[in-house]
C-alpha cells in the first residue's frame, strides 16, 4: 500500500503503477461533468493554482449544513466517463495529478495521462459511507449557486481515502486488460454453448 | 373491511420509513449474496478487500441512517392498491414523502430539468418519481419502493434479435448469448457484483419495464418456468467465469443473481432487455392496512 499527499507531485504519480493500492491525505476537489464543462468553457484562472498537481474527484456528495460548518454525509465515486469529453483537457490546462472516480476512462483520458503524467484512481463504486467518514474537512465550495450541491466544487480535506490505481502515467489501463481477458473468456462460452 | 384515512399523518410516515429503510438498509438477501460472494474470493486478493469494504459500508449506513450510496438513484415504486383508494391520494403521499426525505438526507435532491440543466431541488418533477400502480382485489395496500442507481441504469441493454453483433438467433441460446454480452460489456461499469433483471419478449417498452420488475424477485427464489430457471443458473455460473469481479477489478464475484421473465410477442419482434442492478440493490416494501404496516417486506 502506499500512502500519498495531494497535491501529488509529477515525480510521485509516475513511481504509480496499475493495481497499486493508494491512501490519499489532503485536498480533493470534486466535479462532475457540469464542472468540467465550466473548467473548459470558462477557463477561471482563480481554479489554476487549486488544481495544480492536484486531484479532482468526480463525486456528487449529500451534504448537510448545521450551523455555520458543511458536513459531508454520503460521498462515494460518480462514473468517470461521463467527464471523459473535458477530461484530456482539464489535464493539460490545469497541470492535474490525479482523478478519483469510478468505471475508468476512454483513450483520450488514457493519452493525457501519460502526455501530461497523471493517474487515474478508482474508488469502489456505492461506497459513500465509508469514503464520507475520510472526509475530515470541508474547506469551502464553489459554483454552489449556480449548479446546486450534487454539481458544486467541494473542497474536501481527505485522511486515508482508500482508492486503487487503474489507469497509470506508462500508458496501462486495468480496464483495457480486463474487457480484453474476460472477451477472451465470452468467446470460449459462447463456442463451448451453455444450455 | 379495512378503511383508509388519507389525510391521516400515518401512511405519510410510512412511506419515509421505507425511504429510510431503502436507502440506507439493504435487504437480507442481498447482504447475505455479498457475503457468500466474500467467501469465493482469494483472501488478500483486490476483490476480497473490495467486498469487504462493500460490507463495512453497509454497516455503517444502517448504522447511521445515511444513503448507503449518494447516488440515491431513481425512486421506482410499485404500488397494488384496492378499488376504494385513490392513486392520486397515494401520489400526493408519495411526492411530500419524498421532499421530506431529501430534508432528512434519505435522498440527495439530484432532479434537474434536462433542458435547463436547473436543479429541482426538492427531488420531484415530470417523470420522478416513478410510480407503478396497480388495482388488486385484496383489501389492503402493498409498496415496494426500489432505489434505482444511475451507473448501473446506465449499462443497461436491449437486443431485438436476430442480433448478428452477438451472433444471437431467436432461441435460448441467442438469448443467453446477449445476457453475456451485457454482463461483459458491463465490466464493472455497473457497480459489480451486479444483479441482472432480464425480459424475453414484450414491446421495447413493455420489456425493459419487465426486466426491472424481476429484480423485485428475492435473490433465493427460484424461477416458477423451469426452462428459464435452467436459463438463469447457466448464465449466473458463466457470468462468474467471465473473471470481471467486483468493480471490474478481476475476480470470482460478477454477478449475485440473475431474475429472467418472458412475455408474449408479436412475431415480427423478439426482444431480450437487461436491466443491471447494482450492488446497492436498495429494495423495500410495506403491506398497510387499517391505519398500520400489516408487515415489512424483504
Amino acid at each position: 500500500m502506499v500512502i500519498l499527499n495531494s497535491p501529488i507531485s509529477k515525480k510521485d504519480v509516475v513511481k504509480l503503477k496499475t493495481g497499486d493500492t493508494v491512501h490519499l491525505n489532503g485536498i480533493i476537489v470534486t466535479a462532475r461533468d457540469v464542472a468540467h464543462k465550466y473548467l473548459i468553457e470558462n477557463r477561471p484562472k482563480e481554479y489554476k493554482r487549486l488544481l495544480k498537481n492536484g486531484v479532482l474527484y468526480h463525486c456528487g456528495p449529500v451534504v448537510d449544513r448545521v450551523g455555520k460548518k458543511w458536513i459531508i454525509a454520503a460521498a462515494g465515486p460518480t462514473t468517470s466517463i461521463r467527464q471523459e469529453p473535458y477530461t484530456a483537457e482539464v489535464i493539460k490546462e490545469y497541470g492535474v495529478s490525479g482523478i478519483i472516480g469510478k468505471g475508468g476512462m476512454g483513450d483520450r483520458t488514457l493519452n493525457a495521462l501519460k502526455k501530461y503524467k497523471a493517474v487515474y484512481f478508482h474508488a469502489i463504486g456505492g461506497l459513500a459511507q465509508v469514503l464520507a467518514e475520510c472526509v475530515v474537512d470541508v474547506k469551502d465550495v464553489f459554483m454552489l449557486k449556480e449548479f446546486g450541491s450534487p454539481e458544486a466544487m467541494w473542497i474536501l480535506d481527505v485522511r486515508d481515502f482508500p482508492v486503487t490505481v487503474t489507469m497509470d502515467s506508462h500508458g496501462n489501463s486495468l480496464h483495457k486488460t480486463m474487457y480484453e481477458r474476460s472477451g477472451a473468456i465470452l468467446n470460449s462460452l459462447i463456442t463451448k454453448g451453455g444450455l | 373491511m379495512s378503511l383508509f384515512n388519507m389525510n391521516s399523518k400515518n401512511l405519510l410516515n410510512t412511506f419515509v420509513e421505507l425511504i429510510r429503510r431503502t436507502s440506507s438498509d439493504l435487504p437480507v438477501d442481498v447482504v447475505s449474496a455479498i457475503e457468500k460472494g466474500l467467501l469465493t474470493e482469494k483472501r488478500d486478493s483486490i476483490a476480497h478487500k473490495t467486498l469487504q469494504m462493500i460490507l463495512k459500508n453497509i454497516d455503517i449506513a444502517r448504522e447511521k441512517s445515511l444513503p448507503m450510496c449518494q447516488d440515491t438513484g431513481t425512486p421506482v415504486f410499485y404500488v397494488n392498491y384496492p378499488a376504494k383508494v385513490s392513486q392520486i391520494d397515494i401520489k400526493k403521499k408519495i411526492n411530500q414523502a419524498i421532499k421530506e426525505s431529501v430534508y432528512k438526507l434519505y435522498l440527495r435532491p439530484n432532479i434537474v430539468d434536462t433542458l435547463t440543466g436547473k436543479n429541482l431541488g426538492d427531488r420531484t418533477g415530470p417523470g420522478y418519481p416513478v410510480i407503478n400502480f396497480e388495482e388488486w382485489k385484496k383489501d389492503y395496500i402493498k409498496v415496494i419502493l426500489m432505489l434505482k442507481g444511475g451507473g448501473c441504469e446506465n449499462v443497461g441493454t436491449q437486443y431485438a434479435l436476430p442480433d448478428s453483433r452477438v451472433n444471437a438467433v431467436r432461441d435460448l441460446e441467442g438469448v443467453r448469448r446477449c445476457i453475456l454480452d451485457a454482463v461483459h460489456k458491463a465490466q464493472g461499469r455497473g457497480c459489480s457484483p451486479g444483479i441482472l433483471g432480464v425480459c424475453i419478449g414484450g414491446d421495447r417498452v413493455s420489456s425493459y419495464e419487465e426486466s426491472k420488475r424481476q429484480l423485485l424477485r428475492s435473490l433465493d427464489d427460484r424461477n416458477k418456468n423451469p426452462v428459464l430457471g435452467k436459463l438463469e443458473q447457466s448464465i449466473m455460473r458463466d457470468a462468474n467465469k467471465l473473471g470481471i469481479g467486483p468493480m471490474g477489478f478481476g475476480g470470482r464475484t460478477t454477478l449475485l443473481g440473475v431474475k429472467i421473465g418472458s412475455l408474449c410477442r408479436i412475431p415480427p419482434s423478439y426482444f431480450v432487455s437487461v436491466t443491471y442492478m447494482c450492488w446497492a440493490y436498495r429494495r423495500r416494501g410495506f403491506e398497510y392496512e387499517n391505519e398500520k404496516v400489516k408487515r415489512w417486506l424483504y
